[in-house]
């Protein structure tokens, strides 16, 4: 199977939040909630990069090792998901994520978070495939139905690139020997531990 | 033909000087646009501990500004690593040592016989605040306990929905417990602070080892020995530390930065780790360790004997000052 990553491209990247906005609209997302957005650094000084992120699906990801209820699981493909059932909202996966994944539907004092929301690559939640269940907690899989996830898919310049880490490892490098330049693929040291070098 | 001779020249002059101002602005667009871009590598080195890579969103929460944080995984580790192994050292060691001490020195007995005379050593008011206190610290140590450990030890048995119910209970058992638990920790300390002021009696006592062990040694005490007044500050101080660390837990907003929340949350785990082993000890020679001690919190009276021989300065004083807190044996007869 494939190991399924994000890679966002900073030098293509144009900051046009199309993929927030696909993001929103294809899974439902609760108001309040972003699974993914975009971060300008430096923004206006020379040199400025916007930076697409969201869950990263880390290998060996820090909130599944958090959670004292252990909800989250990883699919074949790597991806790390979690079940709403089983969460009881204690917010230890928020304090964990390196990408500040982790979301929930009210900012409640007594630990009243409700149920975590993040990014779920597309690929739903424990429920069965596509079902009336899986889509109200988690939105639609769309890696059941053999698509990757929307936010990639739509990107106007393919700065956000979704699928196999090592093929879409292999896209970023190809693009920055021709091009002569990369600001790097943000997040990847922190998440799988290493940083692709050309 | 000489004024177009000209019109060339001052034509070819202008050509000339545009080439020699412009070349400079050519040479710059050749330079790569991107040697100033940020790169993740270099943001990583200004980097501190706690800081996080952030800039700027559209998105109309500040939470959101935030990029990459490696620090939350180091957070991780020490809740999983440290934390957790301390709280397992702490309940194994103190279990482990008591039983040793239990086998070794046995159950105390009171040396003498009970006397059947009477004594009061707690009010109903210092009982309520130590129940208060005790019964809610119980509930917390439970419940707290099985966030750390719940996952390893009861999870794989009671299944992932069932283990999940009860953790959210738990989870809400520990939320609205804890403030009980502050109140029987300020009632405590006001009633009896003053009798946990060290002084001389307590090094005596310690340098006997409080007669704990070995049979008939009694080292003088007033109404708190030595070992209870380290109970005392301990329970003090590691609820106080519980107490607002436990508050901003419950706060975040309030607490602050992830990073305050992390370090109040690593604080929250140790002191608990720390004092559930003192606890355990405390419950252990409270109960089934020390004939006669329960009834002091339980009954709130203890037999003279008993009192004559874990805090002979205390009776001393009581029998001097406040004779209406002895009752006699019953069935005794008052002298004609």
């Amino acid at each position: 199977m494939a190991r399924m990553k994000f890679l966002c491209d900073a030098d293509r990247c144009i900051e046009c939040n199309a993929c927030v906005t696909a993001c929103k609209n294809e899974h439902e997302v609760p108001w309040g909630i972003n699974r993914r957005r975009v971060v300008t650094i430096n923004d206006g000084l020379p040199g400025e990069r916007s930076v697409s992120m969201a869950c990263m699906h880390c290998t060996d990801a820090p909130c599944a090792a958090v959670c004292p209820v252990d909800c989250f699981y990883t699919t074949e493909d790597a991806v790390v998901l979690h079940s709403k059932d089983t969460c009881i909202g204690c917010g230890y996966c928020f304090y964990a994520c390196p990408f500040g994944a982790p979301q929930y539907p009210k900012v409640g004092n007594f630990g009243t978070r409700g149920k975590m929301d993040k990014c779920t690559y597309c690929a739903g939640g424990p429920e069965a495939d596509m079902t009336e269940a899986e889509y109200v907690k988690y939105g639609s899989n769309r890696l059941a139905e053999g698509k990757l996830p929307l936010c990639a898919e739509m990107c106007s310049t393919k700065a956000l690139l979704a699928g196999d880490g090592d093929i879409i490892a292999e896209i970023y490098k190809e693009r920055v020997v021709t091009r002569g330049y990369g600001s790097g693929a943000w997040g990847w040291r922190t998440a799988y531990g290493d940083a692709i070098t050309v | 033909m000489k004024n177009l001779a000209q019109r060339l020249l001052a034509v070819l002059g202008l050509v000339m000087a545009l080439a020699f101002v412009a070349a400079p602005a050519v040479q710059a667009q050749q330079v790569n646009p991107t040697a100033q871009a940020v790169s993740e590598e270099q943001l990583f080195q200004a980097l501190q501990d706690d800081e996080m890579v952030s800039g700027r969103v559209s998105i109309p929460d500040d939470r959101a500004s935030g990029l990459i944080k490696p620090g939350n995984k180091s957070w991780a580790g020490t809740h999983n690593g440290t934390v957790r192994f301390l709280t397992i050292a702490s309940i194994i060691g103190a279990v482990g040592m008591l039983a040793l001490f239990y086998m070794v020195r046995g159950r105390i007995r009171i040396d003498g016989k009970m006397s059947g005379i009477r004594i009061l050593r707690f009010t109903a008011v210092e009982r309520f605040a130590h129940w208060l206190m005790a019964g809610s610290f119980v509930v917390l140590a439970l419940t707290g306990i099985n966030l750390v450990l719940g996952r390893i030890l009861i999870l794989p048995w009671l299944g992932e929905g069932a283990f999940s119910t009860m953790t959210v209970w738990g989870k809400l058992a520990h939320n609205y417990v804890g403030p009980a638990f502050m109140l029987g920790l300020v009632l405590s300390f006001l009633v009896w602070v003053s009798h946990n002021i060290p002084d001389k009696v307590d090094a005596q006592w310690i340098a006997q080892g409080g007669g704990l062990l070995k049979k008939g040694v009694h080292p003088p005490a007033k109404k708190f020995n030595a070992g209870q007044k380290i109970i005392f500050w301990s329970t003090t101080i590691g609820g106080v530390a519980l107490s607002v660390t436990g508050f901003m837990l419950l706060f975040p907003a309030i607490a602050g930065a992830q990073a305050d929340w992390q370090f109040y949350q690593l604080v929250h785990g140790l002191v608990a780790a720390g004092l559930s082993f003192i606890i355990i000890a405390h419950i252990y020679i409270g109960s089934i360790g020390m004939e006669g001690a329960f009834d002091a919190m339980g009954k709130g009276d203890v037999d003279l004997n008993w009192a004559k021989e874990h805090h002979s300065m205390w009776v001393d004083e009581v029998q001097a000052n406040q004779a209406e807190k002895i009752t006699p044996a019953k069935g005794a007869q008052p002298a004609e």
